[in-house]
């Protein structure tokens, strides 16, 4: 962390923020008319794009149809140019595996299944621009998209990450705070009730400061909630005056 | 191959067992199986198995030009594979999912933590650096297949000597083990995985699943720590919805239990190098050795059956009286005999040509046996059932041997042998055809 000052004497990080505020966020639902649901959202400078087809009937071989609920399938991919430096496989590569298991397995948790035996429901999730906080804007999009297409949730699911600096825990991680080498942590939420759907820390942390980076990752992810409820809320009072009329 | 699936019994049965805190090879929750370190003959080769779950890890090392935006350090190099001895259901081409799992959770544990000091590994700068490659290979699939992982590769890489180098300008010279000392790697630290596994949504957890409870798992989490308390990766898995003080809680554990993995970790180290300085033998034929032939015993474990009579006495109070005997098996020819009465054949209508299992049931829980009651038996192939007969052809299956009739009145397959027949005083085989029916 040599050269950068990730956290100054007076509390201010690289971009200006303080520790535990988050970069600005932007959502928009139904970007796209030929999906069931679509999102994008724009979480200061990392920009992901998700699409919901389902549920609908397994595609492929039927013999992986679940007889008492539906199948989550979600496939992650990041553009070429979304990084500093262009990146030669969209996808394919183990990352995006990873991303795309972890994406799943935290909507397997969240959508309700049951409700829908032997179908599937594909997810897609394009980063356009990754800044940094990429697992949190995708599953941010994706948890829209899944709105948009009308399936049932338990919840909201709402993501952010959080690093630790200098005995603070930060919230929102960019991606020159990431780069620097702490200790991040990508947390997915339900905020009603709290629980934790999935959880991932990488890079050294004391044991102590554990809990710290916890309470300030879900705080964050309780933030990020209220606002995009606000945007689930207008997109759906949009909805609604265009059928009035 | 596909996997066995998991019966409703044994499930039903771990769930329940764990529920009651009891463990099938009777652990207790946080308790770690037996861990065993074995060192190989060249430095950086280790097997280790954590009860019955075997890991091998290789390391080996390379000079190669370092990449382009990281010019002063080494390469580290992970792979886990699951080879195909490890367990039925591994085959080349079906794994990826695990694979992939394991894989990144081990790079993120001793990459991301940069538990080697990869500058140590430069051998002139932008040229020429160390390309540290660790190879793991699961052989034996039991359950925790991370932890034991993470335990080969921290100890294989400490256990590693690499060629000793020495620059001068220009030139580089690399030294042969036998003109210089092969030089350790320098660790940091030494991050070990630990495994929760919870089970009913959470309310109980377990440290160190086996291979049965990780079938009846709801969902994992893995944290990896060292002995500092430092926590070096976190992963939840499996669609699990945690709390935040449970998490809390599993990361103390993992701290207790990473120091007593570190200090045995630490003792296998110094008990192989002085061995090998000693002289001694090593490698993997002397850890073997003295287990020839109870090679894979399993360990006795003990069992508190202090209270065992008072439990069986009560079982047996409890119990119902067995039901009443049977009444005298109907003869209809010689070499046929018919107990009890079938119901009605709730099959539907079959061909003439095709065969039953005549095992499925009456309401008297009395299959129908064969049995001989007269010294000329003929080899008695048809089975008096009323409403469906069955027609044995000639089968080509193993003579059984017939129970005693009237002995037993409850449901019996037939394939159990018998003893001696009271009523008949020659006993003689029958052959029978248990033929299912043809998956409908």
């Amino acid at each position: 962390m040599a050269g950068l000052e990730l956290l100054s004497d007076q509390g201010y990080r690289v971009d200006g923020r303080r520790a535990g505020e988050l970069r600005k966020i932007q959502a928009r639902m139904g970007v796209f008319a030929q999906a069931d649901g679509s999102a994008y959202i724009e979480q200061g400078n990392t920009k992901a794009l998700a699409v919901v087809y389902g549920p609908h009937e397994i595609r492929g071989s039927r013999a992986r149809a679940l007889p008492d609920r539906a199948l989550v399938n979600c496939q992650y991919s990041s553009a070429t140019f979304s990084t500093g430096e262009r990146k030669r496989r969209p996808h394919g590569d183990r990352k995006s595996f990873e991303m795309g298991l972890q994406l799943r397995q935290t909507f397997e948790a969240a959508i309700l299944t049951q409700l829908h035996p032997r179908s599937q429901i594909d997810i897609y999730v394009q980063v356009l621009q990754a800044d940094g906080g990429t697992y949190a804007a995708c599953v941010n999009a994706a948890m829209l998209a899944v709105l948009d297409a009308g399936i049932p949730m338990q919840d909201f699911v709402c993501a952010c990450s959080a690093g630790f600096v200098d005995g603070t825990a930060l919230a929102d991680l960019s991606h020159v705070e990431e780069a620097a080498g702490g200790p991040q942590l990508a947390l997915a939420l339900l905020p009603a009730s709290g629980q934790i759907a999935l959880l991932e820390m990488d890079a050294r942390l004391h044991e102590d400061h554990l809990e710290q980076v916890l309470e300030a990752a879900a705080r964050a992810a309780r933030d990020v909630h209220t606002l995009l409820d606000r945007v689930v809320r207008q997109h759906v009072r949009e909805a609604s005056i265009l059928l009035e009329d | 191959m596909k996997e066995t699936p998991l019966s409703n019994c044994e499930r039903r049965f771990l769930l329940r067992a764990i529920e009651e805190k009891k463990r099938l090879d009777g652990r207790q929750t946080y308790d770690y199986r037996n861990i065993k370190i074995s060192f190989g003959t060249d430095y950086g080769c280790c097997i280790v198995e954590l009860g019955k779950t075997r890991v091998l890890g290789q390391v080996s090392c390379e000079l190669v030009s370092p990449k382009l935006n990281r010019a002063t350090e080494g390469i580290l190099f992970f792979n886990l594979e699951l080879s195909q001895m490890a367990a039925p259901a591994f085959e080349p081409g079906r794994q990826s999912d695990l694979l992939v799992k394991l894989n990144r959770l081990l790079e993120r544990c001793l990459r991301n933590s940069k538990c080697i000091d990869t500058e140590s590994l430069c051998v002139v700068a932008g040229e020429k650096v160390w390309q540290i490659r660790v190879d793991l290979h699961l052989l034996n699939h039991d359950g925790n297949i991370i932890d034991a992982a993470s335990i080969a590769a921290i100890v294989a890489l400490c256990h590693f000597r690499r060629p000793d180098v020495s620059v001068q300008g220009d030139e580089v010279t690399l030294y042969t083990p036998e003109e210089r000392d092969a030089v350790p790697l320098s660790v940091h630290h030494m991050p070990i995985c630990v495994s929760f596994a919870f089970f009913q949504q959470g309310t109980y957890l377990l440290v160190d699943p086996n291979e049965r409870e990780e079938r009846v798992m709801d969902g994992l989490l893995v944290i990896a720590m060292n002995k500092h308390r430092e926590i070096c990766t976190i992963q939840s898995s499996g669609g699990i919805m945690l709390l935040k003080d449970q998490v809390l809680r599993c990361s103390k554990i993992a701290g207790v239990k990473v120091a007593e993995i570190t200090e045995l970790i630490q003792k296998a180290l110094e008990n192989d190098q002085k061995v090998r300085k000693e002289g001694g033998k090593f490698g993997f034929a002397e850890s073997i050795a003295n287990q020839r032939i109870t090679a894979f015993k399993m360990e006795k474990a003990p069992v508190d059956t202090s209270d065992v009579e008072e439990k069986v006495e009560e079982i047996i109070a409890e119990a119902e009286p067995p039901s009443e005997v049977v009444s005298q098996p109907v003869l209809w020819t010689p070499g046929t005999a018919q107990i009890g009465q079938g119901v009605e054949n709730s099959w539907g209508d079959l061909e003439d040509s095709e065969k039953e299992d005549e095992d499925e049931g009456g309401s008297d829980e009395a299959v129908i046996l064969d049995s001989i009651k007269m010294d000329t038996g003929v080899e008695g192939s048809n089975v008096g059932s009323q409403d469906a007969p069955i027609i044995l052809s000639d089968s080509e299956e193993e003579e059984m041997i017939i129970l005693e009739p009237d002995k037993n009145p409850k449901k019996i397959r037939t394939q159990t042998i018998s003893a001696k027949q009271e009523t008949a005083p020659s006993k003689k085989p029958v052959k029978k055809r248990r033929k299912k029916r043809a998956a409908n």
